[in-house]
This record gives C-alpha cells, sequence and structure tokens, in this order.
C-alpha cells in the first residue's frame, strides 16, 4: 500500500504540490491526469524519492525518501522522456541485471519481442541513437522485466505509434494483479479500460478521485 | 558494493567513448613522444638534461593541462546527468546515492590518472631503452603528486557539478576558479603583496594556499633539491619545512582538499532534490 499523507513540494515560493493526501492499494491501477504544470511529474518524483518534500510518503511501509534504495528493488519506472543514455543497448540491458536480482535477459527480451523490438539486432546501438519509440518499448522492457511491486509510468505510451500503444496496454492487462500501476496521460480513452481508478490533478491539488470497475 | 562497480565501470565505458578522452590520451602519450623527437632529452635548460629535462616539461604541461581537462569533464558528472534526466532513470532503479557519486568520483580518477601515469611511465621506459639516467624515485614521486593533484581537482569538479544546476554555470564557475588559481594568486596577490612589503613568509603561506603552486613548487623540488630555481622563496620553505616535509604536504594538503569537496560536494548532493 502506498500512503501520501499533507505531501507538499515548492520551488522557492512557488507551491507545485499542495497537501496530497492519498491511499493507493495494492491492485490499483490508477491514471493520473491533469494537464501541463498539474504536478503528475512532481508527484511521481516525490514518490522514487528524487525530491525533498513535506508531509510523508511511505510505500510498502518504508519511507519513499530514507529507505529509497530497498523501496526501489520493487519498483519498475519509464519516464516520460527517454534519457540520452550513452550506452548501448546490450550495456544499458546488462546494467540492469547487474542492479536488479529481479531482472533476467529472458524477460526482457520477451517483452520488447511482444512491443516488435528486436534486441538482438540494435545491442550494439547506443541507446541515444534509438528512435523515440524504440527507446520507450526498451524501457518498458526493462521496467516490466523486473515484475515490480509499483510500476510508475509517466506518458509510457507518448512516443509509441498506434500498434505500439495497442500492444503496451495489451501487456500491462498481463502484469500481476496484486501490481500496484501509476500512469499518466493525455489520452484518457486509450487507459479507461485498464485502470479503475482515475486521479485528476489541477495546480498541485486533487480535484478529483474516481473509483470504478476495469471493463475488460 | 555491486552497483558501485556498475557505476564505476559504466563511468569508465562512457569516459573512454567520449571525444575528451581520446584528446586528453592524445595531449598527453604525443607530448612525450615529442619531447624525445625534439631531441629535448640532449638540452640542457637550468640545469635539467636528460630524462629530467622531459619530465619537467611533461610536468608543466600537466600544471597548465590537467587542472582544467579535470574540471571540464568532471562538472558534468552530476548536473550533465541531471539535466539531461539521465538522473533520474538511474536514481529510479536501487542505487544507493553513495555508490553514485562516489562510483562516478573513481571512474572519472583511473580515467584521468592511468594516461598520465602511463605516459610517465613511458618516458621512464624510453629513457631505459636509451640508456639515460633514470632517477626512479624521483618518476615514482611525480606519480604521486600527479595524483594528489587529480584528486584536488576531481574533489572541486565534483564538488561544483553538486552545487550547481545548469552545465554552462558549471563550466564557467570552474574556469573562473581554475584561472583564479593560475593567474590572481600569483600575479596580483603576491604583487600586491609585495609592493606592501609584508612579511615574507606571510607571502609564501598565502601563495602555498593555491593547490597548483603547490604541485609546481613540488616537481621542481623533485629534481632541484635546493630549489635553486624558485629564487628566495625556495629559503622560506625550505627552511621552514625542509623538502621531505614539503613533499608530504604537497601530496597530502591537496588530496585532503580533494576529498574535502568531494564529501561537501556529496552532502549537498544527498539532501537536496535528486533531480
Amino acid at each position: 500500500m502506498i500512503c501520501l499523507e499533507n505531501v507538499g513540494k515548492k520551488f522557492f515560493k512557488h507551491h507545485v504540490l499542495s497537501k496530497i493526501n492519498l491511499k493507493l492499494n495494492s491492485s490499483d491501477r490508477i491514471a493520473i491526469i491533469g494537464g501541463n504544470g498539474a504536478g503528475k511529474t512532481t508527484l511521481f518524483r516525490c514518490l522514487l524519492g528524487h525530491y525533498t518534500h513535506q508531509g510523508n510518503i511511505t510505500i510498502f511501509g518504508r519511507n519513499a525518501r530514507r529507505n529509497r534504495v530497498e523501496l526501489l528493488k520493487d519498483v519498475g519506472f519509464v519516464p516520460q522522456i527517454p534519457p540520452p543514455i550513452q550506452m548501448t543497448v546490450e550495456e544499458l540491458i546488462n546494467f540492469n541485471l547487474s542492479i536488479s536480482d529481479t531482472v533476467t535477459k529472458d524477460d526482457i527480451f520477451s517483452v520488447a519481442s511482444d512491443l516488435k523490438l528486436d534486441i538482438l539486432e540494435h545491442q550494439k546501438k547506443p541507446f541515444f541513437k534509438f528512435s523515440g519509440g524504440m527507446q520507450q518499448k526498451l524501457l518498458i522492457a526493462l521496467a516490466l522485466a523486473k515484475k515490480p511491486k509499483l510500476l510508475v509510468l509517466d506518458e509510457p505510451a507518448a512516443n509509441l505509434d498506434p500498434y505500439g500503444r495497442e500492444i503496451f496496454f495489451e501487456r500491462l492487462q498481463e502484469i500481476p494483479k496484486e501490481t500496484i500501476v501509476l500512469l499518466t496521460s493525455h489520452r484518457v480513452n486509450e487507459v479507461k479500460n485498464f485502470v479503475n481508478r482515475v486521479i485528476e490533478m489541477d495546480c498541485g491539488n486533487v480535484i478529483g478521485d474516481q473509483r470504478f470497475e476495469v471493463i475488460k | 558494493m555491486k552497483s558501485f562497480n556498475s557505476i564505476v565501470y559504466t563511468e569508465i565505458r562512457e569516459s573512454m567513448r567520449t571525444k575528451w578522452f581520446f584528446l586528453y590520451s592524445l595531449i598527453f602519450g604525443g607530448a612525450v613522444i615529442t619531447l624525445y623527437s625534439l631531441g629535448i632529452t640532449e638540452s640542457q635548460v637550468l640545469g635539467f638534461v636528460g630524462i629530467s629535462r622531459v619530465l619537467i616539461i611533461f610536468i608543466q604541461l600537466c600544471l597548465a593541462i590537467l587542472p582544467i581537462f579535470i574540471l571540464i569533464s568532471t562538472v558534468r558528472a552530476v548536473v550533465g546527468d541531471r539535466e539531461t534526466h539521465v538522473l533520474e532513470y538511474f536514481l529510479s532503479m536501487p542505487i544507493s546515492l553513495r555508490a553514485y557519486f562516489w562510483g562516478k568520483f573513481l571512474g572519472k580518477l583511473l580515467v584521468v590518472f592511468i594516461p598520465t601515469a602511463l605516459a610517465l611511465i613511458g618516458a621512464t621506459l624510453w629513457g631505459f631503452i636509451k640508456g639515460l639516467e633514470v632517477a626512479l624515485p624521483s618518476v615514482f614521486l611525480y606519480i604521486v603528486l600527479l595524483f594528489s593533484l587529480i584528486i584536488c581537482f576531481l574533489g572541486l569538479g565534483m564538488f561544483i557539478s553538486s552545487i550547481v544546476k545548469k552545465v554552462e554555470w558549471a563550466l564557467g564557475l570552474s574556469f573562473l576558479i581554475w584561472l583564479t588559481q593560475l593567474l590572481f594568486i600569483d600575479v596580483l596577490l603576491i604583487g600586491i603583496m609585495l609592493k606592501y612589503q609584508i612579511k615574507e613568509t606571510l607571502i609564501v603561506a598565502v601563495t602555498l594556499l593555491n593547490p597548483l603552486q603547490v604541485f609546481r613548487v613540488a616537481s621542481i623540488l623533485v629534481f632541484d633539491p635546493e630549489g635553486s630555481i624558485l629564487g628566495p622563496s625556495s629559503y622560506v620553505i625550505l627552511d621552514s619545512i625542509g623538502r621531505t616535509g614539503f613533499l608530504v604536504f604537497s601530496t597530502i594538503y591537496p588530496i585532503s582538499i580533494g576529498f574535502l569537496l568531494a564529501i561537501l560536494g556529496y552532502s549537498i548532493f544527498r539532501k537536496g532534490d535528486l533531480v
């Protein structure tokens, strides 16, 4: 379970998050929606222990900042913009394998293959030379292969083509039920069949929190 | 430890891929070859001849180029990764901040130190082959001094990288500090102090606050134990702490500054927003 109590974040005098209180339960599939500057990415960065903040965040009973290393073993993350990593694809995969005990090469190749990304063909290429879509596919494969308890996806399908998006959401349906999935998306229609909860944010506040049955 | 090793390995691989690394290796490797091909070993300037002459020039070259090379490559370590969102991605993995920061530090240290040390060792081997008289203890001392200088500027670079928010600011600040160390203390401060007839021990003490100056004086004392080319300042230094004392100081002082700055940088990095 994830618990956010009075979570606030300000940069100088500007409040980016204002007293957020949320409880996210195991098996919740949550879409966080809101316009630019709503605070979605800031909220994710607080959850991942990247930002200092007011209030308290506990994830699976651990403090998000103080216990970040232990916690991140159970977290998979796909950023909004794939970073220009200089490593080759092979090196990036090996790096992930060396850091996470739960990741296997077979799992990475399997997810990538589902997403129509041929890793073997491109493994000697530097990651940053990939197209945006291919970069995102690899990052998705790495995150899903980790079999995390919490999956944080910041606009994960933004760079994917329509076919890639379709396959990606199909693949998301297959992840274990107890995994908490938090994702942001500007295409609410695209995620509505996958999520059971939609949290709406605006100017750093939660302005809506709807729960509903997932339509299969 | 596993993540620390991975960060060190990654840092080395990434540095070796960059153009600056090739340029850096080329300059230091090329310098030694050029010095030999120009017949520097046969020339005699200020009493230095043979391999000593080559090493003296090599050290002067290090003094001019090494600090700014280290700063340019190191100041990007944290702030560069932050700016490009690489840091956000890597720190979403179970990598401790200690492993990340000190892994980068060690990776950069190896990448900068090994080519420089190899160039010095290469010069020494060449000297042996050519039948020149090579003072091995002096070469060893030079390597220690270089290591000390590298740690100092690596620490400074990591500190700058942790406190600034943009790569441009980090580079600007690096140039400013480098120029200050290279010029200000020597040309301006010492000039002013001499003009106002301040006590010579104070002038020398202030001069030796500058790690670049410490390195310069120490590298001269390695081959010139009397410090005759240093002029009157050598009397103040040698009378105060002696040659051995100064060489020990020249090793410990820059390393201490480097580690202190790196620890301070790490402390700032771990307490603030990471991305």
